[in-house]
């Protein structure tokens, strides 16, 4: 116990003193800077071209910082950032509807349930109105009024438009804008871009994040490089679940090298479960899709009222267009009259569920709601919903080969967004020193829940306005740090134990494909650590991820050799970290005995379903310390201290 | 209600960037017609591993559409029969029972094979990073609403600005011209006045670097605009002969 107090008193959020308004104002007042000379003598790594690695090498490039970029893609334009679609919020308040920072601020508080710090979600509502302008700058054609003026549309969990869109392909708009600013900085020699390589590990040297190493993924070479700092913005982890909404190669493994070299893993157990994706259909799958949240706005979610309605369709003899208006149950508008369809994503999910175990799931599988636009094409037109909508009808119709202008789209939730990821202080950095993390891939801002379109706010606020200021202050004291060797037995060790794992995976030689078992474990976290935990059912996840564990350490087969491009080996390397994220999900969740955002315990709910926190047992964000592998990891708390905000009960009935 | 047809591959199989390649064909049974071309794929590739064999390498991320990640050759057309998607929307009631189906990597020089199905498409960046963008740093610029836009332009800038930069453009051209995705790029900041003052420069630096880097020239023929899955217009290449037409005269 000793030493998990000796532990505990290290961590320090670093947030600066004063009120909440000007915390940020004056840190950068008073931050440390680099002057332009010694800017050019400093090397910084920037793992992942998502919206925040591609913001943050861009910015700290056009500084004056030698930028080394790596994505795993073929090119640093591809990141699962593009996949975004329903927009990015800002409290610009151009609609005139009472929007303002502080209730920006006070929105991401209440809809991340009181997990998030206040000082960090306060900045973010600070500069989200900078990004918008910066992007306009770029060139992204955000959607815009006949004046000419910014269009907005709202999104759950806020009583104002504040969200900026591009169609429905706003991640892609606001990717390709940060990819071009990244472009510009290659094209000028700042950024040296690494494309399909990926980190397998961190290099530490006498306590400080020094350089990583790679595996160059066309010839499988392992390679060494060096930097000042290292910054990783490599997104969620939520591919643990093998179904889910993220790219087919996001992954966990670059949070869990920086956890295995002792940055803190925090809150894994909240993970979002969005309410808004096409179900699923067979075993095939491989993966889920997203209709995008936008929707909600103008479409109604529904089920039958009548249980023999529900068995009809589920039986596939009634359509939903065949049930009376008088015979539909709007339930999100029933129980949460004030937000109607837009209550957060967390409370749509967990009412769809509750639907559907009642009985009323609208397909063959029963695991189905409807999301029906007929009422706002009798009030727009049709032309008007395409217009809105169109890109997401068209992907919604080739994949379920059904014309949602004539039916209404069917719909059930699936894992979507990690809000939980690797502890950060109010300056971007690990519990490494000189080790950031940027974006999905940190904690910091979204709480227990978060709200729709507030990713690609907080991932575009670190990358272009947080971190290029928060990493001066650490840079500032590592001027007369020459540039290191990749020779130094720190480099050395840790490219021997990556080839050590790569070995030990290639001879196993066992009998099942890297999917097979991935596809068991997604179906455990599904069952257990899914949208209703259980401490019996999150028991059995542990024991049966570590079953899982055994079995692929002793049965996977991975064809072909180590140096070449070998697609099963980079599967097999995110899989081995896949499974420890499962059982730490699992862990936390287990720990956590309450309800709150994305982490539903169903021992812990008021007599309506509705979440229920346990704010004196549980006001903070747990902090998972890496304690050597097969050892239990230890659990240290950070406390989160409400200071400008009254914690209340999420409420969007009224 | 679901129904499966049986299908033969043949599939583009190269070792390397300098290995021989050539065709290889493989028989599938019981593929449900609602899975996507790529699941199929992932079935393939799964019998393959359970036969101790290597699994067909191809690009693939998103998987809804968006990434630009996804580029196969699938019965002669880049992303295959279906109009207005990526292979990766592409889905398997597309394709008749007992049917053959033919599956390449993209077709350009300007595209070498990595490994089977895989291109390198890096040309793509080197275009964009030869002024594909607005110069404007982080910071410093002026409110978002400072400069209104006319919708109609905002709207045509966004149509041009969905390509995805897949390569199916330059794939599909006989000549193996990346003058859509070029285009596309330029209409997109040309038509804003953010991107204006840069237009006469950035149409000749991303054309110069194009031909630099291998790519044919364009004869308007328009298999880009008809094989795009995003439908990006053709109009966008004469919005580009005449950005680049101007700025050569201004010279």
């Amino acid at each position: 116990m000793a030493k998990q107090e000796e532990i505990q008193a290290k961590i320090d959020a670093k947030i600066p003193e004063g009120p909440l308004a000007e915390k940020w104002t004056n840190y950068k007042a008073h931050q440390k800077l680099v002057n332009p000379a010694n800017k050019r003598r400093l090397d910084i790594i920037v793992v992942g071209t998502g919206l925040a690695g591609a913001s943050a090498a861009a910015s700290l490039a056009e500084m004056g910082f030698n930028v080394l970029s790596f994505c795993i893609q073929d090119s640093p334009r591809r990141a699962h950032s593009i996949a975004a679609q329903g927009g990015i919020n800002a409290a610009k308040n151009y609609q005139n509807d009472g929007d303002s920072v502080y209730r920006l601020f006070y929105d991401t508080i209440k809809g991340g349930d009181y997990r998030a710090r206040e000082a960090n979600v306060y900045r973010l509502a600070e500069v989200s109105n900078n990004i918008i302008d910066q992007c306009v700058a770029q060139g992204v054609p955000f959607a815009r009024e006949y004046g000419g003026l910014l269009d907005n549309r709202s999104f759950g969990g806020a009583q104002v438009s504040r969200t900026f869109y591009a169609k429905g392909q706003t991640g892609q708009q606001l990717l390709l804008g940060a990819y071009s600013a990244l472009s510009r900085q290659i094209g000028k020699g700042k950024v040296k871009m690494y494309s399909r390589y990926e980190m397998l590990d961190i290099v530490v040297i006498e306590g400080r994040a020094r350089g990583i190493i790679a595996r160059n993924l066309v010839t499988g070479r392992i390679e060494r490089f060096f930097a000042h700092a290292v910054v990783v913005g490599s997104g969620g982890y939520g591919n643990t679940f093998f179904l889910s909404t993220n790219a087919m190669a996001s992954n966990g493994s670059a949070a869990m090298q920086m956890y295995r070299k002792g940055a803190y893993f925090a809150n894994p157990c909240y993970a979002q479960i969005h309410p808004t994706c096409i179900p699923v259909h067979g075993d095939f799958q491989s993966k889920l899709t997203l209709m995008s949240e936008s929707l909600r706005n103008d479409g109604r979610i529904w089920v039958p009222k009548k249980i023999e309605d529900a068995k009809a369709m589920q039986a596939g003899k009634l359509k939903g267009r065949d049930i009376p208006e008088e015979d539909r149950d709007y339930y999100l508008e029933r129980r949460y009259p004030a937000f109607g369809n837009l209550v957060p994503r967390d409370v749509a999910s967990r009412a769809a569920k509750e639907r559907c175990d009642a009985g009323f799931g609208v397909n063959a599988t029963g695991l189905a709601v409807f999301l029906d636009f007929s009422d706002a094409i009798k009030r727009l037109g049709k032309d008007v919903v395409a217009a809105k909508y169109g890109n997401l009808f068209q992907m919604y119709e080739k994949i379920v080969d059904e014309n949602p202008y004539e039916d209404p789209m069917m719909i059930f939730p699936a894992i979507h967004y990690t809000m939980g990821g690797i502890w950060v202080d109010y300056e971007l950095q690990t519990s490494v020193q000189g080790l950031f993390c940027i974006g999905e891939a940190n904690f910091s801002d979204h709480g227990a829940n978060r709200l729709g379109a507030s990713a690609l706010m907080q991932g575009l606020a670190d990358g272009y306005f947080v971190l290029p200021y928060t990493i001066q202050n650490y840079l500032a004291d590592q001027i007369s740090v020459p540039r290191m060797s990749t020779d130094l037995p720190e480099f050395v060790e840790a490219e021997n134990a990556v080839k050590a794992k790569i070995e030990k995976l290639m001879a196993i030689q066992g009998k099942r494909s890297v999917d097979s078992i991935h596809r068991e474990l997604g179906l455990t976290m599904w069952e257990y650590v899914g949208m209703g935990r259980t401490k019996a059912g999150l028991e059995t996840a542990i024991a049966k991820i570590a079953e899982i564990r055994k079995e692929f350490w002793s049965n996977v087969f991975i064809p072909g050799t180590e140096d070449d491009l070998n697609v099963e080996l980079e599967k097999a390397l995110r899989l081995a970290d896949f499974i420890e994220i499962g059982d730490l999900m699992a862990r936390d969740a287990l720990q956590r005995e309450e309800s709150c955002g994305g982490h539903f315990r169903e021992e812990y709910q008021t007599p309506e379903g509705e979440a229920l926190r346990q704010d004196d047992k549980f006001s903070f964000a747990s902090c998972w310390k890496y304690m050597g592998e097969g050892v239990e990891p230890v659990m240290l708390k950070e406390p989160l201290d409400y200071e400008f905000t009254e914690r209340k009960t999420r409420n969007y009935k009224n | 209600m679901e129904k499966t047809i049986n299908i033969t591959l043949k599939v583009w199989r190269q070792a390397g960037p300098k290995a021989k390649g050539g065709f290889e064909t493989y028989k599938l049974d019981n593929i449900s017609t609602d899975s996507s071309f790529l699941e199929m794929l992932d079935v393939l590739n799964e019998k393959l591993i359970n036969e101790r064999k290597e699994p067909v390498v191809f690009d693939h991320d998103c998987r809804e559409g968006i990434c630009g990640m996804c580029s196969l050759y699938i019965n002669g057309h880049p992303h295959g029969p279906d109009s207005a998607i990526t292979t990766c929307q592409l889905h398997m009631r597309k394709f008749k029972d007992g049917e053959t189906i033919t599956v390449e990597p993209w077709r350009s020089n300007a595209f070498p094979v990595i490994k089977d199905l895989m291109v390198d498409r890096r040309a793509y960046d080197k275009i964009i990073q030869a002024g594909g963008f607005v110069s404007v740093n982080t910071g410093g610029v002026p409110d978002a609403n400072a400069i209104p836009i006319p919708k109609k332009d905002a709207d045509e800038a966004m149509d041009a600005a969905s390509c995805i930069g897949c390569g199916a453009c330059a794939a599909a051209c006989k000549n193996g011209s990346a003058m859509l995705f070029v285009a596309a790029k330029v209409s997109q900041l040309a038509l804003l006045p953010q991107g204006k003052v840069e237009a006469a420069r950035r149409a000749k630096a991303m054309v110069a670097k194009m031909d630099e880097l291998g790519f044919g020239n364009c004869t308007n023929t328009g298999a880009c605009a008809a094989e795009c899955p995003k439908s990006v217009s053709l109009s966008n290449i004469a919005r580009l002969n005449r950005e680049f037409i101007c700025a050569k005269f201004k010279d």
